[in-house]
Parts: structure tokens; C-alpha cells; sequence
């Protein structure tokens, strides 16, 4: 029997206010528990939330790029549950009313597109965090109050691939958006991850479950394979599926059974009196419609165009907001775009696999890589010199014309000089000049190994050649 | 809310004391049961108006889009926070473990 | 000098400090000795910190010194237990808020503080102002200072026994439903309920987020006014509170009532009042006639749904706003319990009082999954039409004219264990908070058992010059003819 999977997401994805959804309190990342917080998200007796302006602004941003129906009348609710982390024992959050409808992501599968729908978009606030100790947990209020965006998506993903190209293309546009960090180690995206499977001969999608709280795309990946996998083996052992909060233990590699869907979640949601509703004209989404970032697929014919790549290249640079960032901004100030492209397309993403590194990490900056292409253009140095330079720029940052001068890497192109060198390198190594002359004309590229030792790998390679040539055929 | 049956609006208090995290003795079930009971069968007397395409009011004012710039704002010193707290160790408040 | 404090007004006492007749230490001084004689019977406080207060008239007599001319400098005023001062305890009258200190000013606090304002003391209250007789307090039974066995109303039943029994110069109330005119009606002192968005709610521990409002108690209309003028006003802490100029409220007041329009809503008006209520209120009705004013009946067709749709509202909403207290962050943990939902039930179980815990119960019930259309969502629909009686009745008059309440008040312990008689009780009070228009309780009367009547202004909303002008003509003409 064949089984069709279907899996919904949702995601939630931290926006990057520089002060929480509804106080002041600081968002930064790391901070001693208990430090940035402040009585409104603490939830103490008295206080009151006020809607943070850039939070709806960057929700909004997010739902233009997917796509989405933003929506001219939205508003907050009370979602309520006790829990130890959550300061008011409801969280502010949007039920009906949100503020974007619709939209998609497009995503690459095997070569071919597929568009996963996107439900809505909805603003909601962080909880606490929680840490265990023998008999006790405690809590920090840091994250609490914390603006989320949740993004829903439709249950159009139909295997773990297609979930983690979802998470991958769905990251890249945020980031391009600059509507969130997306850095996964700080906790920037979080998703619970619906999964359903069913004999290809239903039509109506089988019980899902519910996988809480994942962190990374990977455990996402790896999880669902499990998942999948699990309801397909109890299908076909006869078992039922049942409606039930999983969790993914990753060390096990399996998913675990929380609890089964109570009717006890009873949210009781109801609108929060102490905001306003939100009403957007249509103005003021334009206005914030023209100020959209370029999206990848745009920049990347773009990039084609203005500065004369070849699409895969493109395609590869814009990839990461980062890295295309980081592209165009040595390639505006090059004469030679496309050189800089092949320092990155090769010494750069190789130094930064090898050593593990992100292009933030790296003290190059993008002046740098366009100095050294215009040390090459200008026969300064050659090209195994540039190398060279690559590497200490890569390393440590700087001028690159000053680290040529400095160490002495400028190219020898004193024809006396080099003369003098050829006529040494024909002199001791006779037996080389005999092949060439006998027709093994790739003995010349020995010679001009010869001299190129000579000089320290300094010498013009192309202006030794033309002077051997014209020593050992004239 | 149908008024043909009667059991329907039956107010189960100690699951909705459940729901509310009120742990109440068998007394105040009791006790609350007939009160509350009471005070449902008159606050049904709304069933009688005709509320068809009424919008619902949340808000006795209609102001719309109160936002605050996105800028932080000091907070409370956590030692403040901390000794509000019922239990705490140097950083975290505490409280009975939470299980999963 | 001998001050008579138990029969200072706010104004009065202003005019003494303001000529130097006497400073705001000895004020508050002679206001402490007051406290101390006579409320060990009123309970009309939970705590009073004489040493602070003192210490804050000092400074404001220094500052006047100094030649500050600040409006209430000096002016020592009593706080309900449900609005946060920083550095204070704020009990709202719970055990589960035992040992809470508050970190921070409510936005009132912080402008009547600006405005030179000593604080003296927290008024007692039903505990998180659920209540209409100020008997659901964990700390003890305010009694009326009219006659000691009946109740001063509520929940302001603490600030409303304080300026009435001449223990208070002027106290802030909160008002829900009818928890500032309620209780001064009872006791026989004003009390003013703004309109919804008027005061900033920044601060004050919230009951029914869309329905509360803190306000002025006081023993004229005209102290009302002039503390309205520092209480209103935009705050950006609080995004209900509107972003309207604020009148000088005190310039507005007059004489005469000439060319007002006031209204009297017929279901007001009905069999079920007391006849001594009635009769006060329809003498103060011709009085305010003889004033100038062109008196219509009109109609509020929705009044008989008010309390219904009031209960439903309230409620729902205090279950969701008193779910924080929960013994984790501040106030009231259980012993000896083994988890999370283990110290919720018993916290809260050992911290509500019985009034609490049935409101919590009703409003998580009107919100529950299968109920919520049929009781919450109706209710917000009713709420619609109360607003709407109102805002048509409002075209053509400038205020109404009803009682307070459909009796003067009961005996302690009379209603305490029938809720829904005591909810009954809100008839005439509770279509102004839904409506979010301004409403003021006037004396009106007493009855033949020495129980004060109030007569009940109501405005519309950002009218509170309206009803602050009708109330005070009214007070004029009333004390004139009293004393003529």
C-alpha cells in the first residue's frame, strides 16, 4: 500500500524590534535571567500593553513578500492557559482578526517548483523560559513579552525534504525582508510541525499529530522522516493514530508521545480589552508595499544583467542575503564584477566551509576583495600571489596593497632582469633546451618553472615565456 | 444556548473551577452551584433580544492604532523583581517543577 | 489653631493652606488624630502610614516655601487599595496579594503626586472591587458612617466612609459598574465615574478592563471637578485613554442650569425603587427645574438588560485579568505543594474570597468553548444596543437625571449570601460603564432612617462638565434651601 503524507507548520518567527511586542524592555539575546523585564511583562497587578509599531510594520512587511492578503481591520485577543512561564496566564495573541491572510512559498524540489500555501499570519508575545532542577524549575522572564510572528502554513508539504526546502526558503525571505535575525541558535525560529499519512486511496487527510517546539531545521528533517515512518508502521500493523502532542527527543531519534489532545484546551479566547484594534488603509500598505526589499529570484536576474554573471553563479551568491550583500558591495566599488564573483564563488565559500565560519565572522571587508582584483587587473601581482593575499585578507583583514608592499609581493616585470634570469635558467638546464628544440615544447614549461623559483614565484609568468620563446626559437 | 433543553446550561463547577485553577471543597461546590445557577438562568434573560447583525461592542471607546516606537525602556532591577517573588534563587523565580 | 477636619472640603482646605492659615503638616496631622479616633469603628482604611504622610506634607509645606503653587499641594488624599503606589503594598483587599510591593506610580498617582498631593492611606474595598457592600474584604467590614450597622456600599466602600465620616478630605475611588456612585450615594458624599478613556487606567489592578475607571470621592461637586482637572487626561501607558484636551472643569461650573436639556430615562423610574428614593430624586428633578432646566422623558429601552449583559462582560473579563495571580511571580503561595497546577488550585483557592471565586467561575464559563457565543458574544451584541439608547437620548439632552440606587443602605450582612440580589442592586449604575459615558452621584436626600439618597447624573462621554455644572447647581440650590 502507498500512503500520502501531508504536513502543516507552523512557524514562529521572532521579529528583530530592538524592545518587546507591548513594553520597553530590551530584546537582546543572552542577557543574566530576570534582567529585562519590567512590570508590564511581568504581568503585574495594574499594568497595561501597548502595541509596538515596528512589530506590525515588520508582519505586515513579511506577509507583503509572502504574498499574503494583509488585512485592513485586525486585532488582539486573550489566549488563555496557565503555565509557570507565561507572566499573565494568557497570552496576547490574534484569533480571528489576524493580520495577513493567504500567500506562499515557492520551493525547489528535485528540480521542480512547488508552491506551499501559507493559511495567515498572525502577531503574537513570547513566554518565559523555563530551566529544571531536582524538584523545582525556574523561571526567566527575558523572552517573555518578546514579539512572534506565527506563520501557518497549509498542509501542502508532503515529505521531511519539502518541509526543510519550506524552512530554507522561508528563512531566506525573512532575512531579506529584515524582518527577523532567523538565527536558530538564539532561538529566532521555533516551529511545531503537524503530520498527517494516509492509504493513497483516501481522499479525507488522516489524525495528525503534533511535534512541539523545534529548534532546528535538521531535528525538523529528522523528525518527520521518524514520524512519517511511525504512522505508516502502525497503519499498517491495523493501529489507530491518535490526535496527540509528540515531542522529538533528538539524542533517541525518535518522537515521543506529550499528551493526548485533551478537551481540556479551552482558550476561551476573547478580544483583549486593553487594545486598540489595528486598521491599515490601503495608503499606508502601499507605502510600505514600495519600500519592499528585492527578493532573491529578482536580484538574482538582477545580477545577471548589471553585472554580466552567468545565472548559476548568480544564483549561487544570492543564495544568502549575506553573501550577495557582501557581492555587490566590492563589485560596486570593481571595474571587474566578475572577478570578484569567481573570488567568491571559489577561495571564499571554500575558506569559509573549511574553517567553519559565517561572512560575519570574517575581518575582509568587500573593499578589500576589489583591491585585490584591481592588484591582479593591473598585473601588480599574479595570480598565485593573489592567492596568497586572499588568504592573509581572509585571516586578518586589510589593505591589500599594503600587505603586497609590505611583504614584498609585487610581480617582477623587469625585462633586464627577468633576462638575465632566462638566459641563467637556459644555461643549467641544457638538457631541457635540447628536448624543447627536439619538438617537446612543453620542456618550456619547466624553464619557466626555473624561473619563476628564482623570483619566489614573483616573476610575470606570461612576460617569461615570451622572453624564452624568443631566446629558444630565435 | 437552547432553551428546549434545560440541561444544557447545567453549569459543571468543578470542571470550570478546574479550567479557572480553583481548587474549592465540596462545600463551595455546592454552595457556588446554586448561585451560579441562579445567576445564569437570569443572565439568560439576553437570549430574548433580537441581536441579529448587531456588531458586538469590545471597546467603549473607538480609537484605533495606539502604537508605541519600537525603543527600549528600562525595566525593574532584578532583585525588585526577585524578592516579590514568593520563592527565588540568585537569578530565577521558582517554582514547583514543571512536567511535561 | 483647631482645625474642624471632619467638615473640610478639598477647596476649603486649599484656601487654609494657600493663606497660611495653616500648614499641610498640621493638616494632615489633625486628619491622622481623626483617623485614629474614629476608625476603629468605620474600617474605612486597610493602612494608613502616618509617618510617610507627614513626611510628604513637610516636604510640601517646604515646597510652598520655596514658592511652588502646585493645585493640590499639600492636600492629603486616600487611595482605594486597587491603585498601584510605588513602594506600597496594594492588597485590593486580597489575601493573595499578601507581601506584593508595588514597583511602580499608577499614571493618577503620578499627577496628583505632581500636583503636590500627600497620600495618607489605602481605603478597604470588596476585595478586587467585586461587590456592592464592601463586605467582601479579607480585612474586615467598612461600615457606613451614617448608622454604624449598614453598609457603606461598594466596592469603594472605604473611600466613600472615609470623606463621609470626615476621615478623608477627598479619596479616589475605582468605578466598574458602579463602585465610585454606588458607594457615595450610601454614604452621602459625590462621586464621579468619567467617562470611559477620560483617566488613564495605567496602574489601576484591573477588574473589567473595558468597563473600569478610577475617579474622584469627595464631599463636593466642585472638590470632584477640581480634582478631575489633574486626574484627566491622554496617557500613552494606557491605549484606551483618549487623546483629548482636558476643559478646565472647575470654570464650567454655575449657578443655574438655563439652557440645559436634561433627561429622565422612564425605566428609571419604576415600581421596585423605594418610594423615599424616589420621592428624593423627583424633588431634586424640580429643583433642577427651578434652575433653569427644561426637564423630557425619554426612554432607555435596553435598561432591563444591563445587569444581564454587565454580569456576563465583567466577569468574563476579570477571569482572564485575575488569572495572574497565581503565587509565581508576587503576593499569596500555598505550602507544601508538588506542582504547578497543585499551586494554582490551592493559591488561589486559599487567596480569593467566595465573591471572587464565583465571578472567576461565571466569566470562565461565559468564555468556555460551546457557551461563548450564547452568553459572551451575545452580550457584546446587547452592549451595542445599552451604547445606542444612549447616544440617540444624547443628541437632544445634555444629561440625565436617575437615582443612584433603588434603595439607600441595607443592613450588614443582609445580601451577603444571595449574589444575585446584590447584582440587582447595579440596575442603575451598571448601562453607564457599558456605555463608557460619565455618570456623578449627588446627595439628594436622607431617608426616615438617616440613610443618605444620591441622585445620579449621567453625561455624555467627555461630557463631564455637563454633569459636574448640573451637580454642583444642584448641590448650591440644595444647601441653600437647607440652610434657608
Amino acid at each position: 500500500m502507498n500512503y500520502l503524507v501531508s504536513i502543516g507548520l507552523e512557524v514562529h518567527v521572532q521579529l528583530r524590534t530592538v524592545s518587546k511586542m507591548f513594553c520597553g524592555c530590551a530584546t537582546g539575546f543572552g542577557a543574566p535571567p530576570n534582567t529585562h523585564v519590567c512590570p508590564v511583562c511581568l504581568g503585574y497587578p495594574g499594568t497595561l500593553p501597548v502595541m509596538n509599531q515596528d512589530a506590525i510594520h515588520y508582519t505586515v512587511v513579511a506577509g507583503l513578500l509572502l504574498g499574503s492578503n494583509i488585512s485592513d481591520y485586525s486585532k488582539f485577543d486573550r489566549k488563555s492557559y496557565f503555565y509557570p512561564d507565561m507572566p499573565k496566564n494568557y497570552q496576547i495573541s490574534q484569533y480571528d482578526r489576524p493580520l495577513c491572510d493567504g500567500g506562499s512559498v515557492d520551493i525547489e524540489i528535485d528540480g521542480l517548483q512547488k508552491q506551499i500555501g501559507i493559511t495567515r499570519i498572525h502577531l503574537e508575545e513570547d513566554v518565559g523560559k523555563s530551566t529544571h532542577f531536582s524538584g523545582k524549575s525556574g523561571v526567566d522572564f527575558n523572552r517573555a513579552g518578546i514579539p512572534l510572528m506565527e506563520i501557518v502554513t497549509e498542509p501542502d508539504i508532503t515529505s521531511a525534504d519539502e518541509a526543510m526546502s519550506f524552512l530554507v526558503a522561508l528563512k531566506q525571505i525573512m532575512l531579506y525582508g529584515e524582518v527577523s535575525g532567523c538565527n536558530l541558535e538564539e532561538g529566532n525560529m521555533r516551529c511545531d510541525v503537524n503530520c498527517s499519512v494516509r492509504p493513497e486511496t483516501q481522499s479525507r487527510l488522516g489524525t495528525k499529530t503534533e511535534i512541539k517546539n523545534m529548534n532546528t531545521f535538521k531535528g525538523v528533517h529528522a523528525a518527520l522522516l521518524y514520524e512519517i515512518d511511525r504512522q505508516v508502521q502502525a497503519l499498517e500493523s491495523g493501529e489507530q493514530i491518535l490526535q496527540e502532542t509528540r515531542r522529538w527527543d533528538p539524542d533517541a531519534g525518535i518522537t515521543i508521545q506529550m499528551r493526548v489532545k485533551e478537551s481540556e484546551h479551552d482558550y476561551r479566547y476573547f478580544p483583549e480589552p486593553d487594545l486598540m484594534p489595528v486598521v491599515l488603509d490601503s495608503d499606508k500598505i502601499e507605502e510600505w508595499r514600495a519600500q519592499l526589499p528585492e527578493l532573491p529570484r529578482e536580484r538574482r536576474t538582477r545580477f545577471v544583467e548589471q553585472y554580466g554573471l552567468p545565472d548559476y553563479d548568480a544564483g549561487i551568491l544570492v543564495e544568502d542575503k549575506a553573501l550577495a550583500d557582501y557581492y555587490e558591495e566590492a563589485a560596486k566599488q570593481s571595474a571587474n564584477p566578475k572577478a570578484i564573483s569567481n573570488w567568491m564563488m571559489t577561495e571564499m565559500l571554500r575558506l569559509l566551509s573549511e574553517r567553519g565560519l559565517e561572512l560575519g565572522d570574517i575581518a575582509m571587508k568587500p573593499e578589500s576583495l576589489a583591491g585585490l582584483v584591481k592588484l591582479t587587473d593591473s598585473n601588480t601581482i599574479n595570480s598565485s600571489t593573489a592567492r596568497e593575499v586572499f588568504g592573509i585578507l581572509f585571516a586578518e583583514g586589510g589593505d591589500p596593497a599594503h600587505i603586497v608592499k609590505e611583504k614584498g609581493l609585487a610581480q617582477v616585470g623587469d625585462s633586464d632582469l627577468l633576462d638575465k634570469l632566462v638566459k641563467q635558467a637556459i644555461l643549467d638546464n641544457p638538457r631541457s633546451v635540447e628536448d624543447y628544440r627536439s619538438g617537446k615544447k612543453a620542456a618550456a614549461q619547466f624553464l619557466v618553472g626555473q624561473v619563476m623559483r628564482l623570483t619566489k614565484g614573483k616573476a610575470n609568468p606570461k612576460l617569461v615565456q615570451d622572453l624564452l620563446r624568443t631566446k629558444l626559437d630565435g | 444556548m437552547q432553551s428546549d433543553n434545560q440541561n444544557v446550561d447545567r453549569i459543571d463547577v468543578s470542571y470550570v473551577a478546574h479550567l479557572a485553577r480553583l481548587h474549592l471543597d465540596k462545600e463551595e461546590i455546592e454552595s457556588f452551584q446554586g448561585q451560579l445557577e441562579e445567576t445564569l438562568d437570569y443572565v439568560r434573560k439576553i437570549s430574548e433580544l433580537d441581536v441579529e447583525g448587531i456588531e458586538p461592542t469590545a471597546h467603549a471607546v473607538s480609537v484605533q492604532n495606539v502604537f508605541r516606537a519600537d525603543e527600549e525602556r528600562p525595566g525593574l532591577n532584578r532583585e525588585q523583581v526577585l524578592e516579590n517573588s514568593p520563592a527565588h534563587n540568585e537569578e530565577q523565580i521558582l517554582v514547583p517543577k514543571i512536567i511535561e | 489653631m483647631s482645625l474642624e477636619i471632619e467638615n473640610l472640603d478639598l477647596q476649603a482646605a486649599v484656601e487654609l493652606l494657600e493663606g497660611g492659615s495653616c500648614s499641610s503638616e498640621e493638616l494632615v496631622h489633625a486628619l491622622l488624630s481623626r483617623i485614629t479616633a474614629r476608625d476603629s469603628s468605620l474600617c474605612a482604611y486597610l493602612s494608613v502610614d502616618g509617618d510617610a504622610s507627614l513626611r510628604q506634607a513637610r516636604d510640601a509645606d517646604k515646597a510652598r516655601a520655596s514658592g511652588s503653587t502646585a493645585p493640590l499641594l499639600g492636600i492629603p488624599l486616600a487611595v482605594k487599595d486597587v491603585i498601584n503606589v510605588s513602594g506600597d503594598s496594594c492588597h485590593c483587599a486580597s489575601k493573595i496579594l499578601e507581601g506584593y510591593v508595588s514597583p511602580y506610580d499608577a499614571t493618577v498617582i503620578g499627577r496628583l503626586r505632581d500636583a503636590g498631593a500627600v497620600f495618607v492611606g489605602r481605603t478597604n474595598m470588596d476585595e478586587f472591587a467585586m461587590g456592592s457592600s464592601t463586605e467582601n474584604s479579607a480585612f474586615g467590614v467598612t461600615r457606613n458612617p451614617c448608622s454604624i450597622d449598614h453598609v457603606p456600599g461598594g466596592s469603594s466602600g472605604g473611600s466613600a466612609a472615609a470623606v463621609a465620616g470626615g476621615e478623608a478630605v477627598a479619596a479616589l475611588g475605582s468605578d466598574t459598574g458602579g463602585s465610585i456612585r454606588q458607594p457615595a450615594s450610601f454614604c452621602g458624599c459625590v462621586g464621579l465615574k468619567p467617562s470611559y478613556g477620560r483617566v488613564s487606567r495605567y496602574g489601576l489592578t484591573a477588574f473589567a478592563s473595558s468597563l473600569d475607571q478610577i475617579g474622584p470621592m469627595t464631599r463636593t461637586v466642585r472638590d470632584a471637578a477640581a480634582l478631575l482637572e489633574v486626574m484627566a487626561g491622554h496617557d500613552e501607558r494606557d491605549s484606551s485613554s483618549i487623546n483629548m484636551a482636558v476643559p478646565g472643569y472647575s470654570s464650567c461650573l454655575g449657578e443655574d442650569l438655563r439652557g440645559m436639556k436634561l433627561g429622565l430615562p422612564k425605566e428609571y423610574f419604576v415600581a421596585g425603587t423605594d418610594s423615599e428614593v424616589d420621592n428624593a430624586v423627583r424633588a431634586a428633578v424640580e429643583e433642577c427645574s427651578k434652575l433653569g432646566a427644561e426637564i423630557v422623558e425619554i426612554s432607555l429601552p435596553h435598561t432591563d438588560y444591563a445587569v444581564a449583559t454587565y454580569y456576563i462582560i465583567a466577569t468574563a473579563e476579570a477571569s482572564a485579568n485575575l488569572a495572574r495571580f497565581d503565587g509565581v511571580r508576587y503576593g499569596h503561595r500555598a505550602e507544601g505543594v508538588i506542582n504547578p497546577i497543585d499551586m494554582y488550585g490551592k493559591t488561589r483557592a486559599q487567596g480569593f474570597g467566595a465573591e471572587v471565586k464565583r465571578r472567576i467561575i461565571l466569566g470562565t464559563y461565559v468564555l468556555s468553548s460551546g457557551y461563548h457565543d450564547a452568553y459572551y458574544l451575545r452580550a457584546q451584541k446587547v452592549r451595542t444596543l445599552i451604547r445606542q439608547d444612549f447616544e440617540k437620548v444624547f443628541e437632544d439632552c445634555d444629561a440625565l437625571l436617575t437615582p443612584v440606587t433603588p434603595t439607600p443602605a441595607y443592613r450588614i450582612g443582609e445580601k451577603v449570601d444571595d449574589p444575585l440580589r446584590m447584582y440587582l442592586g447595579d440596575v442603575f449604575t451598571v448601562p453607564a460603564n457599558l456605555a463608557g459615558i460619565c455618570g456623578l452621584s449627588v446627595p439628594c436626600g436622607v431617608s426616615s432612617d438617616g440613610l443618605p439618597i444620591g441622585l445620579q447624573v449621567l453625561g455624555p462621554a467627555f461630557k463631564e462638565e455637563n454633569i459636574l455644572r448640573v451637580g454642583h447647581a444642584y448641590e448650591l440650590a440644595r444647601a441653600n434651601s437647607k440652610n434657608g
